[in-house]
């Protein structure tokens, strides 16, 4: 059996004097997709860049691959998890190509170029994007959606194994939503990789993922889609009555 | 490096090259560019000689390597602030120079001291915005803008009360200092070694900085010591700044510009921007001093003054250039 993508023991965070979550633990084993529900202010964001390793738990332990996070170099780990943020801001100039080009950093050293190979993954990470064609626009000519499929290409050039991402929903229509997500789910599925993704969409969450992690008044329930991704649960989490609805073999959960 | 870059490497060297050999011909006296080679680096002509390394030479470096300076750390700041409008005199460092640059002139120093001044109020104005920007709370581009901004406006306010308190007589070497002037270059070749050494110091960490270009977030996703590298920056940029202001004065508009006519012209990319910045910050201050030594011979103009009015016409070229459909 290998080791775990992702494993929080005892883990806390908390931000600016409020608890996200206390000792919680979960395992992402390989394939495993978890979907992060919870009201807004509820800490999702916290608790992604957390187990990203971009800030620090306040207890508890983070391991990638059954290594502690915080002993592992930073390049290391760049090439072991990467990040999707919710939302970014481009000050500078640059074409869609060099954008994604960025996502290769962890796996160049210090003086070396991008080369042939790098600009195949960025080309093939676009296509995969649905952005083929485009490498030579100007990040600022594109769209709001467009720029986030450019933002997940760049993360799919970086070659990570444990995929974080935060609302990749946001901004996309709805057939690129199915369709990247589709395509983000089956990679993960077929190379034994993990995925964490915050999501409003309770229905893309039953859709996608195995697993869930709701996080509500500073505390965190982690456990498995069938257990927790329930009418009851989320009526609760949310605060709105919300009841199941099956058709052709797929559940849905609307609002009563 | 990508053969793309080749060709905006050796342009710009050939215009740097050429700016060079302008400015050590050009003067009172001309001097044609194949005598100035041989003066250079053969004994020959003793006034020739003269007038070449020891006259033209070092204000020729002096204005290359403080364009150079202050190209670089606008490149870097822009970067670090993630504000395309920061520029080497947004974080109160040549506030900080001009300070203590007028108050020396003011106590009737002249040469060296002035210069000593100018450094020492570039070096406390660093430390004071180092220190109150740091704080206890987390790293913030917002933070360091902020307290920069601040200082800066305090500063301005002490170089106005010095103004106003300054006999007639020193108000027009005061305001060619505020406005930049290359006429008597403090130090050359110093300026030169520092822009060398701050190159070699910032160019490891140039992919790092695409990267951080991005975002904050991004970057430290990436793998980048988003902890620790925005104060290598910072102390770059100051150091250069300090070093630039102390050679030539407040010299505007080459900071803020030529990292972004560079950005329009070749891209973002900080390993190819870096270098090119500070080739072309050196040859556009260097250009706009041998236009001050002439337009109006024998008066000399402030370089300053004319590099805004070489570089605007420049800028706007480039910007419709690429803004167009």
């Amino acid at each position: 059996m290998s080791a775990p993508v992702l494993a929080a023991r005892g883990l806390g965070v908390a931000i600016a004097g409020h608890r996200v979550c206390d000792r919680l633990d979960f395992t992402v084993q390989p394939g495993e997709r978890w979907a992060i529900l919870g009201r807004n202010g509820a800490g999702k964001t916290t608790l992604l860049h957390t187990v990203a390793g971009l800030r620090r738990p306040s207890a508890g332990a983070i391991e990638l691959f059954g290594r502690p996070l915080d002993s592992l170099p930073r390049r290391d780990v760049a090439r072991m998890r990467g990040i999707l943020p919710q939302d970014n801001t481009d000050v500078f100039p640059a074409t869609v190509l060099e954008t994604v080009l960025v996502g290769r950093h962890p796996h160049l050293s210090r003086w070396q170029w991008e080369a042939a190979r790098d600009i195949r993954i960025a080309r093939d990470a676009l296509a995969a994007a649905d952005m083929a064609g485009t490498e030579s626009r100007a990040i600022g000519t594109l769209s709001g959606g467009e720029r986030r499929r450019v933002a997940l290409a760049a993360l799919l050039a970086q070659q990570p194994d444990l995929f974080l991402l935060d609302e990749p929903a946001s901004h996309l229509d709805l057939a690129h939503q199915l369709a990247l997500l589709d395509r983000l789910v089956s990679l993960v599925r077929s190379e034994g990789k993990g995925l964490v993704m915050v999501v409003h969409d309770v229905n893309l969450a039953l859709r996608y993922c195995d697993h869930a992690l709701l996080l509500a008044a500073g505390e965190a329930l982690a456990g498995s889609a069938d257990e927790l991704l329930t009418p009851e649960r989320l009526s609760e989490l949310y605060g709105v009555p919300l009841r199941a609805v099956a058709t052709d073999g797929a559940r849905f959960l609307v609002p009563e | 490096m990508p053969r793309t870059f080749a060709v905006p490497a050796l342009v710009l060297l050939a215009i740097a090259a050429a700016a060079f050999a302008v400015s050590l011909s050009t003067g009172t006296v001309a001097i044609d560019p194949a005598s100035v080679l041989r003066a250079l680096v053969a004994p020959g002509d003793e006034t020739q000689r003269t007038i070449v390394r020891e006259l033209r030479l070092p204000r020729a470096i002096a204005a290359f390597a403080t364009g150079g300076c202050l190209a670089l750390a606008g490149a870097l700041l822009q970067v670090l602030l993630r504000n395309a409008l920061a520029d080497p005199y947004v974080l109160g460092v040549s506030g900080g120079a001009a300070a203590g640059a007028l108050t020396m002139m003011l106590l009737g120093a002249f040469g060296w001291l002035v210069s000593a001044g100018a450094f020492g109020g570039a070096f406390a104005s660093t430390v004071l915005v180092f220190g109150l920007a740091r704080g206890s709370g987390p790293w913030s581009p917002m933070r360091l803008l902020l307290t920069g901004v601040v200082i800066a406006a305090g500063w301005g306010a002490v170089v106005a009360l010095i103004l106003s308190l300054a006999p007639e007589a020193q108000l027009r070497g005061m305001l060619f200092w505020l406005i930049g002037d290359l006429s008597a270059p403090p130090v050359a070749w110093s300026t030169l070694a520092v822009l060398g050494l701050a190159l070699l110091a910032a160019l490891p960490f140039a992919r790092d900085l695409n990267a951080l270009a991005r975002g904050e977030a991004i970057a430290a996703a990436l793998g980048v010591d988003v902890a620790r590298l925005p104060w290598l920056l910072f102390a770059l940029s100051a150091l250069l700044t300090a070093v630039a202001v102390t050679t030539a004065g407040a010299i505007g508009f080459v900071g803020l510009i030529v990292p972004h006519a560079v950005r329009l012209a070749i891209g973002n990319d900080q390993r190819v921007l870096l270098p090119a910045a500070t080739l072309a910050g050196g040859a556009l201050l260097l250009i706009a001093d041998t236009i001050a030594r002439q337009i109006a011979a024998p008066a000399q103009l402030p370089a300053g003054v004319v590099t805004a009015l070489v570089g605007v016409p420049v800028f706007i070229y480039l910007l419709r250039r690429t803004a167009a459909p």
